[in-house]
């Protein structure tokens, strides 16, 4: 029964890396941005829960719906003022420009806030679980994996049959075709964006839930995100839940045996991945091939 | 003579430090369906793109309609007529057929050409609708593209080396498709590496060379041995 138990928390804990890397996934397979501000940006998202939840005194369930829609604003605004203005130098400008935007946040959340771990108010969902036979299921994990695949099926949705959705994967396809077809590219590149960082601002709510966060948490966040996309298969959002899940399932299975053992076993996962299938696992022929020829480019 | 539907005035097109066209002039009347031919690299594709609004000229302008359209970008030259199918199809590999259709109507100037016309003139994609444009053959492919840009409903469609890689049968169709369009009081601009085929279609003629005009004038007064001279740059000068 350890082990059935195991490889659910794990399916469970998936579910969150999953949710944190579908922005990443997101913004990767629309724009070839890669974001590497993204994890700071969903530990911006964390603290922006704790200031609203303190202040309006509520568990910070209460405070999405101003939280997502100022999180959906700021990805707009930095789409707009800097990711496309980067995109526009080449593929290295967008690197650097997010490498000093994680450095700039990081620090600047460091004077803000100090480097004091915190922790979000969940209110009764945080400690409350429910016994499945003799598995104890946390509805806090449940939510967060629940979540997750509400994000992605609705994203799905979107993209595969909605007017924006076929806009969005017209430019994804070709960007400059798609300009001289009639599409406005900017306002797509900026909701896309937008979505990408109310995603991550999500994720940061959960993960401020479920443990705490200081400054600093965000680095952490971006590798666990990007693992999880590599190895699901860049630009395959179905595929970054399966490799979300993976990870999970890996990390507790292996912590099972060896607690010391189980965030490096992930890691160890992804490199084996990266070396077998550098497509990732769900990845098109498409896809494959641009990251052979970036490869072959770097 | 009627005013003429599109006015190019002393264009200059560069690609950096290249100059692609300079001080290219022509006029195309309303309805009528004009020529563009030249040898390779004489600027036909770009004097294209630069009336489709993907390349902004240095200089002269693109009157559209009585309109100076040289500084809107492609998708408000969309919404007032102008389309393009550009050179290569560019089709988005991995929508379906009918989904670059529906792209292509995102700045529609007019729904002149709902789904279901586009499908009666082109019966080939009703059958492959649902299916990924690239695993379409070259000339539905082709026909995808010209479907895509008819879905804005243009006055004005840009056609560039349409026929390339296909079939001469399959050519002869897209002509004929082309001619009902004509019909239907489409102007069109052509660009054919088929001087014979270009001559049998259109009304007027233009003749880039090396980023000129070397010759614009109605079919019907120009030979073919004049043409010709004209896109060898001999005789003449």
């Amino acid at each position: 029964m350890t082990w059935v138990n195991a490889v659910i928390q794990g399916m469970l804990l998936g579910g969150l890396y999953a949710l944190i890397a579908c922005g990443l996934s997101l913004t990767f397979g629309v724009m070839r941005i890669v974001n590497l501000a993204h994890g700071d940006l969903a530990v911006c998202g964390a603290y922006l829960g704790l200031v609203l939840s303190s202040a309006l005194g509520v568990p910070v369930w209460y405070t999405l719906p101003l939280l997502l829609p100022a999180a959906f604003a700021i990805g707009m605004a930095l789409q707009v003022l800097l990711f496309g203005r980067a995109l526009r130098h080449g593929v290295l400008a967008p690197v650097l420009v997010t490498f000093g935007l994680s450095v700039m946040i990081e620090n600047l959340l460091q004077v803000a806030a100090t480097s004091d771990p915190r922790g979000l108010n969940g209110g009764a969902l945080a400690l409350a679980s429910f016994r499945l036979g003799s598995i104890t299921v946390s509805w806090l994990f449940l939510a967060a994996f629940l979540a997750a695949c509400a994000v992605l099926s609705g994203l799905q949705l979107l993209l595969s049959h909605t007017s924006w959705g076929r806009k969005v994967r017209a430019t994804s396809d070709d960007p400059d075709t798609a300009r001289l077809v009639g599409i406005k590219v900017r306002p797509v590149f900026a909701t896309v964006a937008g979505i990408a960082i109310a995603t991550a601002a999500l994720a940061g709510v959960f993960i401020g839930t479920i443990g705490t966060f200081d400054p600093l948490t965000g680095t952490t966040i971006l590798i666990f995100a990007f693992e999880a996309v590599v190895i699901g298969g860049i630009g395959s959002l179905w595929g970054t839940l399966v490799g979300g899940v993976v990870m999970g399932v890996t990390q507790v299975v292996v912590g099972e045996v060896n607690q010391a053992y189980a965030v490096l076993a992930v890691n160890l996962l992804f490199l084996a991945v990266l070396t077998v299938r550098p497509g990732g696992l769900f990845t098109s022929a498409q896809a494959a091939g641009e990251v052979r020829d970036a490869g072959a480019l770097g | 003579m009627s005013h003429p539907l599109l006015e190019i005035a002393d264009l200059d097109v560069f690609y950096g430090d290249f100059q692609a066209l300079f001080g290219v002039s022509m006029s195309v009347t309303r309805g009528c369906a004009t020529a563009l031919v030249g040898a390779n690299g004489a600027g036909k594709t770009t004097l294209l793109r630069t009336i489709a609004g993907a390349r902004p000229p240095a200089s002269g302008a693109v009157r559209y309609d009585g309109t100076d359209v040289t500084a809107a970008p492609p998708h408000q030259r969309i919404s007032r007529g102008i389309a393009l199918v550009p050179e290569g199809r560019k089709l988005f590999g991995s929508l379906t057929a009918e989904e670059n259709i529906q792209v292509g109507a995102a700045a529609a100037a007019s729904d002149a050409w709902p789904l279901d016309r586009i499908y009666a003139v082109f019966p080939e994609i009703a059958k492959r609708r649902r299916q990924r444009a690239s695993t379409l053959s070259g000339g539905e492919q082709q026909a995808v593209a010209i479907a895509r840009a008819l879905a804005a409903g243009p006055s004005l469609l840009l056609l560039d080396e349409i026929s390339l890689g296909l079939a001469p049968l399959l050519v002869e169709r897209l002509y004929e498709t082309l001619s009902g369009l004509r019909s239907a009081g489409a102007t069109l601009v052509i660009v054919e590496q088929d001087l014979r085929r270009a001559m049998d279609a259109c009304d007027d003629l233009v003749c880039l060379l090396e980023g000129r005009v070397a010759l614009a004038a109605p079919v019907a007064s120009v030979s073919r041995d004049e043409v010709v001279a004209a896109y060898f740059g001999e005789g003449t000068s």
